[in-house]
């Protein structure tokens, strides 16, 4: 059982991360019973068997993965992981964005990897809503930082209006 | 210039507290040092030699006089006194202890200043010309949608984590003053026939260890689209750049690698989704922020001024400073007037506090108490009266901010190198100051005429050597710092990059090689011909026998004594 943080509480959650075992082919590897976030060579390989065990699997992406091809199936994956290998690998965030904006997808979207806490207001913003932290990072911290700011200047996946779309910013005025 | 509403001045402050927190929570060991690290460069922080160094920005190039004294009291109090103006507008203070910075950072928020994005891998300060508002050949003032630039890039939650970082100039002139062919995007503003302003797109331009000069990805875009297509620009790029090496890390790498018409592409099919959308600037939001440039209360004057002719006529030193150091403006009876920080014996773009007050004093007295910093680092008043000129020049002179050499040959662009900056491989202002040392007949300089010389102490070109008429580039030979001497480079509307003009030199050798150079630009120019379009018209090879020629010789001539034996 894993900690995760949505909607700025701590939830507990049964989803594991398989990562692809070395020389394994994606259509061999084997997925244990129970809530599996597959990578996606996994999922393409094994799509049809994954039919039978609805609910059960998620698919968690690289920066290198090619969405376009199975984009109509996303709506069938009751979990979206996005790995961000190292926190200043910033592809995660426009991958995310992508997904939301352009894929249309409506489900859960979860950061996995190396989810640190100065980052978290961010990744809120492009389409995540759901975050796993890093084993290192503190729940308690983190959930302090969900929201440094308390405006944005530009539109993201969370409100698509810039500030000046949002606000009234009467010269040299008042917060309205 | 801009002033910070109530929603600025919130997201300012709220960065404050939160690199404060960061701070603390770095300093009790929450935070790693590599974890810590991106977020204090995001906030202008670097760890350097001897100290941490701190960039304060100046977007694009505005500064008030009450600012300007907030910095000085800051270089007083928590540095040594100087802080240095950098080639992006930006201010560096070098002494500034870590554990400070919160309260800096505090400090200059209530002046509606801040560090943010000023260093790292995210959206730099957008640059600009330094004659935004004022330049008779301006086209398009650039600094409402530099504004609006600035305030979208501002905690972008996209692109703080960029493959490297990226910067954005925009010129809106006849003449380019931002150098925008060596950013990651430049933008050129012009109008069309019917007065919309309208934006040439640039991109993949950038000097650092792999020069090249950006491409025209987008002619005409609409200024409206500029949010939206610089988004699908920098989407492809974070999504597509390079992250395995730091060194091919710049979107100019990318675009590059794809090529111009490939880039274009995936940029256009990613805008298509986004034109249109509500990332469009509206009419509001423009008018909103351009009534923060209107022009000041100008007074009705002549174009002349009996004084002021009376002294150009009596006093060569002042009608050099005149020809030199002040500039046309669009409005009579007013000159735009830089004020050098390039005087003999000071390492280029340095100032101390007290001039800082004082320039702040000047700006009160003669500009509006607003300023610029050019990205040649000097700073400019931007609209003194011209009846003025003769006793702002005395009082320029008694504060040494008068050298009247703007645009020749010692007026160095430099950056501050290996005495103080961690990447540097070798040392910069020591060779600048060698050669304002040598070059200080300001007969000789004004004889020698316009001349870019920029010195960079390592490949990241933080001086621009790649675009000055004599680029001098610090190199590590052996743990030995040696010099690489480029010629030809030039900013402007026809930006080129310097050619290699042969092997290194010792740094006791530069000022005899810019003599060398300028020697055989002498002896060659043709009436009215500047250093550099002697150089394209004559080419390298006399410069390269004037430097290499007797040393070549001497090794020739050693080599036939041992051969003879």
């Amino acid at each position: 059982m894993a900690e995760i943080l949505k909607n700025g509480q701590v939830h507990s959650d049964n989803w594991q991360v398989l990562h692809l075992e070395a020389d394994t082919d994606p259509a061999a590897q084997t997925v244990a019973p129970g809530q599996w976030l597959v990578p996606f060579n996994v999922w393409v390989a094994q799509r049809d068997a994954f039919k039978t065990r609805a609910g059960e699997i998620g698919v968690w992406l690289s920066a290198t993965d090619d969405l376009n091809a199975v984009a109509a199936e996303f709506a069938a994956w009751p979990l979206v992981a996005i790995d961000f290998p190292k926190f200043t690998d910033g592809r995660g965030y426009s991958i995310a964005w992508r997904l939301r904006n352009h894929h249309k997808y409506t489900g859960e979207l979860r950061a996995i990897g190396n989810v640190l806490v100065d980052q978290l207001f961010f990744m809120l913003r492009v389409g995540f809503d759901t975050l796993a932290l890093d084993p290192k990072v503190s729940t308690e911290i983190a959930l302090k930082h969900l929201t440094p700011f308390p405006d944005t200047y530009q539109g993201s996946t969370d409100n698509p209006e810039p500030l000046f779309r949002q606000v009234d910013r009467v010269l040299g005025g008042a917060r309205s | 210039m801009y002033r910070y509403d109530d929603y600025d001045r919130a997201l300012v402050k709220a960065r404050v507290d939160q690199f404060r927190d960061q701070t603390a929570r770095w300093q009790a060991g929450e935070l790693g040092d590599e974890e810590f690290r991106p977020l204090r460069l995001q906030n202008g922080l670097y760890m350097q030699r001897h100290a941490p160094m701190l960039r304060i920005a100046v977007p694009y190039a505005m500064i008030s006089a009450a600012q300007l004294r907030v910095l000085a009291a800051i270089a007083r109090e928590e540095d040594k006194g100087y802080a240095h103006f950098t080639t992006r507008h930006n201010l560096q203070y070098n002494w500034i202890p870590m554990a400070r910075v919160p309260e800096v950072l505090a400090r200059l928020a209530e002046v509606e200043m801040h560090a943010i994005q000023t260093s790292g891998n995210c959206i730099r300060n957008v640059t600009s010309d330094q004659f935004s508002g004022i330049a008779p050949d301006e086209v398009v003032d650039t600094r409402p949608l530099a504004e609006i630039i600035r305030q979208w890039s501002t905690f972008h939650p996209e692109f703080a984590f960029l493959p490297r970082k990226f910067k954005i100039a925009v010129h809106g002139a006849e003449r380019d003053r931002a150098v925008v062919q060596v950013h990651d995007i430049g933008l050129h503003l012009y109008r069309d026939d019917k007065g919309e302003v309208l934006a040439r797109v640039w991109v993949g331009g950038g000097l650092g260890r792999t020069p090249i000069l950006g491409e025209i990805i987008h002619e005409g875009l609409p200024w409206r689209h500029l949010l939206s297509y610089m988004e699908a620009i920098i989407r492809v790029y974070n999504l597509e750049g390079r992250r395995d090496n730091p060194y091919k890390a710049r979107i100019k790498i990318l675009v590059k690698a794809l090529g111009i018409e490939e880039f274009r592409r995936k940029v256009d099919a990613e805008w298509a989704s986004l034109k249109d959308g509500p990332a469009t600037i509206t009419d509001a939001e423009l008018a909103r922020v351009s009534a923060y440039f209107t022009a000041p209360a100008y007074a009705q004057l002549p174009d002349t001024d009996a004084d002021y002719e009376a002294r150009l006529a009596s006093d060569k030193a002042f009608a050099r400073w005149v020809q030199q150091n002040v500039h046309a403006h669009r409005v009579p009876g007013y000159r735009a007037v830089t004020l050098s920080l390039k005087a003999k014996g000071q390492a280029p773009g340095d100032i101390t506090d007290t001039q800082m007050d004082a320039v702040a004093d000047l700006a009160d007295a003669y500009s509006f108490g607003e300023l610029r910093s050019s990205h040649e680092q000097n700073l400019v008043l931007s609209d003194v009266e011209l009846r003025k000129l003769p006793e702002l020049f005395d009082k320029a002179k008694a504060l040494k901010l008068a050298s009247s050499t703007v645009g020749l040959l010692t007026d160095i662009i430099c950056c501050p190198g290996g005495d103080f900056c961690d990447l540097a491989n070798a040392k910069s202002i020591p060779i600048a100051k060698a050669i304002m040392e040598r070059f200080d007949d300001l007969d000789y300089l004004h004889d020698i005429g316009e001349l870019d010389l920029n010195i960079s102490g390592c490949m990241n070109a933080c001086g621009h050597h790649h675009v000055g008429h004599i680029g001098v580039l610090g190199v590590d030979k052996n743990d030995e710092e040696w010099y690489q001497v480029t010629i030809g480079g030039r900013q402007g509307n026809d930006t080129r990059l310097g050619k290699v003009i042969g092997p290194s030199f010792a740094a006791a050798d530069m000022p005899d090689v810019v003599t060398k150079l300028l020697e055989t630009y002498v002896s060659l120019r043709e009436p009215e011909e500047r250093f550099v379009e002697t150089v394209v018209r004559v080419g390298l090879d006399p410069f390269k026998l004037s430097v290499y020629g007797e040393s070549a010789r001497d090794r020739a001539n050693k080599k036939k004594e041992a051969e003879n034996g």
